[in-house]
């Protein structure tokens, strides 16, 4: 892997750019891999990556139905923060979010961390009631977050309609300032190139089709449509399609998948210098470093796989972003699309082993994934090269259905899916 | 948006008017406190979230209020049909193979 830097631009620029290397190989899969990890998205990728620099693991294969990175990792709105209410999120969260910073470098890839800032709208006095639980939960556990007054909100975020007379009024906000955006394309590619450059093999365009296990239960490979290659240790980061995949295993999740949607706007230039987020109303803002507005909407209410959403969806939440930004109205929305999230009953994910020796599952991130990249690629590694979880999510178990211990971020309002 | 057929009002309608209320046919146990807690994992929390076929149940909340059930393709969101609440899950779906 040849670094990049800016002496690597401006050889290149010398010599017409022809020297640039491709940044992952393409291989053909081997009959065999120590480890395989099913889909090829940020979390995957993460996975094999610190499987390879941190556990000394490169004879894995990261399989991939489609291209790297084309689900949701291609499809989120890129907000990054760690302001979750209970322990165990803010501990994976903040991990994650710990080791954004930093990441561009650890990857020799610029993925674009922008700490901009956070701010969650409050918009009656039961969103500062849960907000200001938020903002203290959060302080005890070391997360930065901090209670801005509604002239504060707007000094942070100018075309902020503070007007008493607004139909959402602002009445104050949660701003957490290590919190902001990436660009998520460069966070698989990043990864990717990090991953493959230590020996990892990324095999796109080759759907698993089914989970081969021995006579004692154990993992033995997955089936795909380029054959069936063996393992034994199989870790699934399918979004959406997890519980297809351990279904395939015989393994029934508490999982359902829904459409949830996103929009840009044609770009302009900055005016939106932060992330604002209302889960009263249902609407969350950036701008990108192209210059788009990068909305995100609700999930539909029905299970789907189509990776498409209602148009009702979208409209609710463009309403509500005209209400508390006027000067958007006029706006020209360019583009929207669908991702298919997979949601577990208490809203948090699902990091652990399952009953099927060798069978390691990542999954149920629901709306907010993206966030979480780094931190769940991290801490995934673990759990499959030690087979057995890291601290920080150990908590994280699918036995948590039945022994009741939930991680009920769902219930604890305030966190915008 | 869909459009879903009532069985009750026998009427298309836009799904606006409808809550979807999840997946159809989980028996709710008569005793519930002698529930193992396996038991109640599976009839709470495991659901089938199938890529394909899916019996789930909606309400017509903003019409007549009722519980009904549907047939739907989760690929497509297509309708195969929908039957009223209490009727048996149809052995055979019209224009459906297998």
């Amino acid at each position: 892997m040849k670094k990049y830097s800016v002496f690597a631009i401006a050889r290149e620029a010398m010599r017409g750019h022809k020297g640039w290397e491709e940044q992952w190989s393409s291989p053909e899969p081997k009959k065999e891999y120590d480890v395989i990890i099913v889909g090829a998205g940020g979390h995957g990728l993460a996975t094999a990556y610190y499987l390879a620099t941190v556990h000394g693991i490169t004879n894995v294969a990261v399989l991939e139905k489609g291209w790297l990175g084309g689900g949701n990792t291609g499809r989120n709105t890129t907000i990054i923060r760690s302001n979750y209410l209970y322990d165990e999120s803010a501990g994976i969260y903040d991990h994650a979010l710990k080791l954004w910073d930093g990441l561009s470098q650890e990857l020799n890839y610029n993925v674009m961390y922008s700490a901009r800032g956070v701010m969650m709208l409050a918009h009656n006095v039961h969103d500062i009631q849960v907000l200001k639980r938020h903002v203290h939960a959060n302080r005890l556990n070391g997360i930065d977050n901090e209670w801005l007054s509604p002239e504060q909100a707007k000094e942070f975020c100018p075309p902020l309609n503070i007007s008493r007379d607004a139909r959402y009024p602002v009445v104050g906000a949660a701003l957490q300032r290590r919190g902001g955006t990436a660009r998520h394309d460069a966070v698989a590619w990043g990864y990717a190139r990090g991953a493959s450059a230590r020996g990892v093999h990324i095999i796109q365009n080759c759907e698993v089709t089914g989970v081969k296990r021995a006579a004692n239960g154990a993992v033995m490979g997955v089936d795909t449509t380029r054959g069936f290659i063996g393992a034994k240790k199989v870790g699934v980061v399918a979004a959406g399609h997890s519980s297809v995949i351990m279904n395939m295993a015989g393994v029934r999740m508490p999982l359902e998948s829904y459409p949830l949607q996103a929009l840009v706007s044609e770009p302009v230039k900055p005016v939106v210098p932060c992330v604002v987020m209302s889960n009263t109303v249902h609407a969350y803002i950036s701008q990108s470093d192209k210059g788009e507005l990068v909305i995100g909407a609700g999930t539909d209410q029905y299970v789907s796989y189509s990776q498409t959403g209602g148009l009702h969806i979208l409209q609710h939440t463009l309403d509500a972003i005209c209400e508390m930004f006027p000067i958007f109205t006029r706006m020209k929305m360019l583009r929207s699309w669908g991702g298919i999230v997979d949601v577990t009953p208490d809203r948090s994910p699902i990091l652990a082993k399952t009953p099927v020796p060798g069978l390691y599952v990542n999954c149920g991130w629901g709306t907010g994934g993206f966030k979480a990249t780094p931190g769940s690629g991290h801490v995934f590694a673990h759990t499959i090269a030690k087979d057995d979880p890291h601290p920080i999510n150990a908590p994280f178990t699918i036995e948590r259905f039945r022994t009741g211990r939930l991680i009920d971020e769902a219930a604890a309002a305030a966190v915008a899916h | 948006m869909l459009l879903i057929r009532c069985p009750y009002c026998e009427e298309e309608r836009p799904e606006l008017e409808f809550r979807n209320a999840g997946e159809a046919h989980i028996a709710r146990s008569a005793n519930m406190s002698g529930e193992s807690d396996d038991d109640f994992e599976k009839f709470f929390f495991i659901r089938s979230n199938p890529k394909g076929i899916i019996y789930e149940r909606w309400r017509h909340m903003h019409g007549c209020a009722r519980f009904f059930n549907a047939v739907r393709d989760t690929v497509t969101d297509k309708f195969v049909m929908t039957y009223k609440a209490g009727e048996p899950k149809p052995a055979k779906l019209p224009g459906v193979a297998k």
